[in-house]
């Protein structure tokens, strides 16, 4: 039972967890693109339909990974090169997006959905209690967890990272360094955009292995609010993500089992409980206010 | 110069030829609001086809333009009020909370003539439609009683409306009618729409063990994983077999195309008029369903109770009933009125859950 529990909340955190962590590397690099709700079901839409055409689900990954990171490729021609208010852009792409990949999905309505099979690692996945937990999951998972060490070290111990988090902090400077602003912002975008169809990938052929209309359903929101609970900081994302998709597991657990009660408190519970770890975690000013990167949203043209 | 002055000349005059054209004919405009998407696979799509239906019916006489996705919400009230301007004779507006914007924009436009799906407040302009759903559910609920080993079934639920809580009623009575210590799972997912949350919600009661799933969300999301954990489940406003072949018992079907068809020809001929029409299995304004993956002698069961429901014979709501804490609502042979079941907001004996006030 506990068992079948976590296997739902860890389907439920997942595309959380990685649309949030690409959308953290956009935003240590200074772009707040808000477009993630809209990156994410284009990846959703791509990979179900790249799914259908080929039969494999591997290929729909890399279709809803390319989705994504095309999408927002707009979204960085739009800002970067055009110079448009990254607040504005980011909820057009949103909405362009919800529009565009109904468009698309159109004809994939109701087709029965191609699930992306587990992968079990042998001897591990034997492990009691937590080996069919951890090692018995599909490769977006792991991904997930590649990503979120990856990003990890490449943030905070690579060279590159720390030219990302120095564009972030003040374009300005960085670029007086001599770091090509513009070029690194693309690729931060780009990289946002790549994870959030991952995200949408995870969707339409594990969540719910079928397209339908409007299937992200504000997951896109939750991923841009974790970004901020976690003080753009990647471990942070993932307590995060998970601590979201269990409140909202267990809140449905409690309702199934009849605890009595209200269950609108209880659907509160997931965004009343992040409020709260937020106030926590945030009542230090000082270091909240290293972790946010200073030029966030705000537009750099070079002077030349 | 002057070539271009010749072309833009032969433009207007096509553009124009088209425009008397079109007000030669002179078309009603039948206008939709929907709160979905049109290939939701359940709630919208069942308003979709019957718009199609009476478009098939009565599209020389009529266009019937729509609106998709529209929220519920002041966006509503925007997007009724847009297809009242644009010269909508009559505006279905489906889903209950469309109602107050309904109202309102009805208020400005007196000429239109609006229909409001589900809901209880009308106008002189404003009719109020809706389908007796509980039949449906209420055969649903004896399948259920047969089939499931432990009694126990799982109800996906929307919002704590009237129409819900009716639904999980009837259903509760009519396991109850074959299976007297039927119990059943509650969880309210508080979203029409998400397939992963109604998905989560699916996982969840089966996890605690019911083995039959019923839902009143609109996607096939729970049937999908109904259909993983190998029990069964119903199908919600529109057939939802594919989404699980070896699952479905048998799907609620909205067939709304007979009454909007109904509808419109009373506009045409001018005998429009304000009601509140509550319609059932007998009106054709639901089907049930091929009863599917059950053996003869529950489908013969289903299929008789079908015919006692359209006949009158039978009325799901017909006492003795008592209330989920044990006092008693219906006395024997007593039967409900339609304004206690439209303001329904108590459970009946055997619901497991507390109903969120």
């Amino acid at each position: 039972m506990f068992e079948a529990i976590l296997l739902t909340v860890i389907t439920a955190a997942t595309p959380l967890v990685v649309a949030a962590l690409g959308e953290l590397v956009t935003e240590r690099a200074g772009v707040l693109n808000l477009g993630v709700e809209g990156m994410m079901i284009m990846g959703a839409v791509c990979a179900f339909a790249a799914a259908q055409l080929t039969g494999s689900p591997y290929i729909g990954i890399v279709a809803g990974i390319a989705g994504g990171a095309l999408f927002s490729l707009l979204f960085g021609f739009l800002t970067l090169t055009l110079v448009t208010n990254q607040v504005a852009t980011g909820l057009a792409l949103t909405i362009l997006g919800l529009g565009l990949s109904g468009q698309l999905g159109e004809a994939f309505v109701g087709k029965p959905g191609i699930k992306l099979p587990q992968i079990v690692f042998p001897y591990l996945s034997e492990i009691p209690f937590f080996g069919r937990v951890l090692f018995s999951q599909d490769l977006i998972f792991y991904l997930s967890i590649a990503l979120i060490i990856g990003i990890n070290w490449f943030l905070f111990k690579s060279r590159t990272g720390l030219k990302i988090r120095a564009i972030g902090d003040n374009h300005g400077s960085a670029h007086a360094l001599g770091i090509n602003v513009i070029r690194t912002r693309y690729l931060a975008v780009m990289f946002g955009g790549a994870c959030a169809g991952l995200a949408g990938a995870q969707l339409s052929l594990v969540y719910t292995p079928q397209w339908v209309e409007n299937m992200s359903a504000g997951r896109g929101w939750i991923a841009l609010a974790l970004v901020v609970f976690a003080s753009w900081r990647p471990w942070r994302v993932l307590a995060g993500g998970y601590l979201f998709g269990a409140v909202t597991i267990g809140q449905l657990h409690a309702q199934a089992f009849g605890i009595g009660v209200p269950s609108q408190f209880l659907s509160a519970l997931p965004y009343a409980a992040t409020i709260v770890v937020l106030i926590i975690i945030s009542h230090n000013r000082r270091t909240t206010l290293i972790n946010t990167p200073a030029s966030l949203g705000k537009p750099f043209v070079p002077d030349r | 110069m002057k070539k271009l002055i010749i072309a833009l000349t032969a433009t207007a005059a096509v553009l124009g030829g088209f425009s008397s054209g079109a007000q030669a004919q002179e078309k009603k405009k039948v206008c939709f609001i929907y709160v979905g998407s049109r290939t939701d696979g359940g709630w919208t799509q069942a308003h979709e086809l019957g718009r199609q239906a009476l478009d098939k019916a009565l599209g020389d006489k009529v266009e019937t333009p729509f609106l998709e996705n529209v929220p519920e919400g002041p966006d509503a009230e925007r997007a009724i009020e847009r297809m009242a301007r644009s010269g909508c004779s009559i505006v279905f507006t489906t889903s209950f909370g469309f109602m107050d914007a309904t109202l309102k924009v009805a208020a400005k436009f007196p000429d239109v003539k609006f229909e409001h799906a589900t809901g209880f407040k009308a106008a002189p302009n404003v009719a109020t439609y809706n389908s007796r759903f509980y039949e449906g559910r209420y055969i649903a609920g004896q399948i259920a009683g047969k089939m499931s080993k432990k009694g126990l079934a799982g109800y996906i639920a929307s919002f704590p409306i009237p129409e819900v809580v009716m639904g999980i009623n009837a259903f509760e009575l009519g396991a109850k009618s074959v299976n007297p210590n039927f119990k059943m799972k509650v969880v309210w997912a508080n979203t029409w729409f998400d397939p992963g949350k109604e998905a989560d919600a699916a996982k969840a009661l089966i996890d605690q063990g019911v083995d039959i799933l019923t839902q009143h969300t609109d996607t096939t999301a729970p049937m999908q994983v109904a259909a993983e954990r190998g029990i069964y489940a119903f199908g919600q406003a529109s057939d939802m077999i594919a989404a699980g072949p070896k699952t479905q018992l048998t799907a609620i079907v909205d067939t709304w195309g007979a009454y909007y068809i109904k509808r419109t020809k009373a506009l045409l001929d001018g005998t429009w008029k304000s009601e509140q029409i509550w319609d059932g299995l007998k009106d054709g304004i639901l089907t049930m369903a091929p009863y599917t993956n059950m053996p003869d002698d529950v489908k013969a069961m289903a299929e008789e109770t079908e015919a006692k429901i359209k006949s009158g014979e039978l009325h799901p709501f017909t006492g003795p009933i008592n209330k989920q804490d044990g006092t008693p609502w219906l006395k024997a042979g007593e039967k409900a009125d339609d304004g206690t079941l439209l303001g329904m907001n108590f459970y009946v004996e055997g619901v497991d859950d507390k109903l969120p006030q």
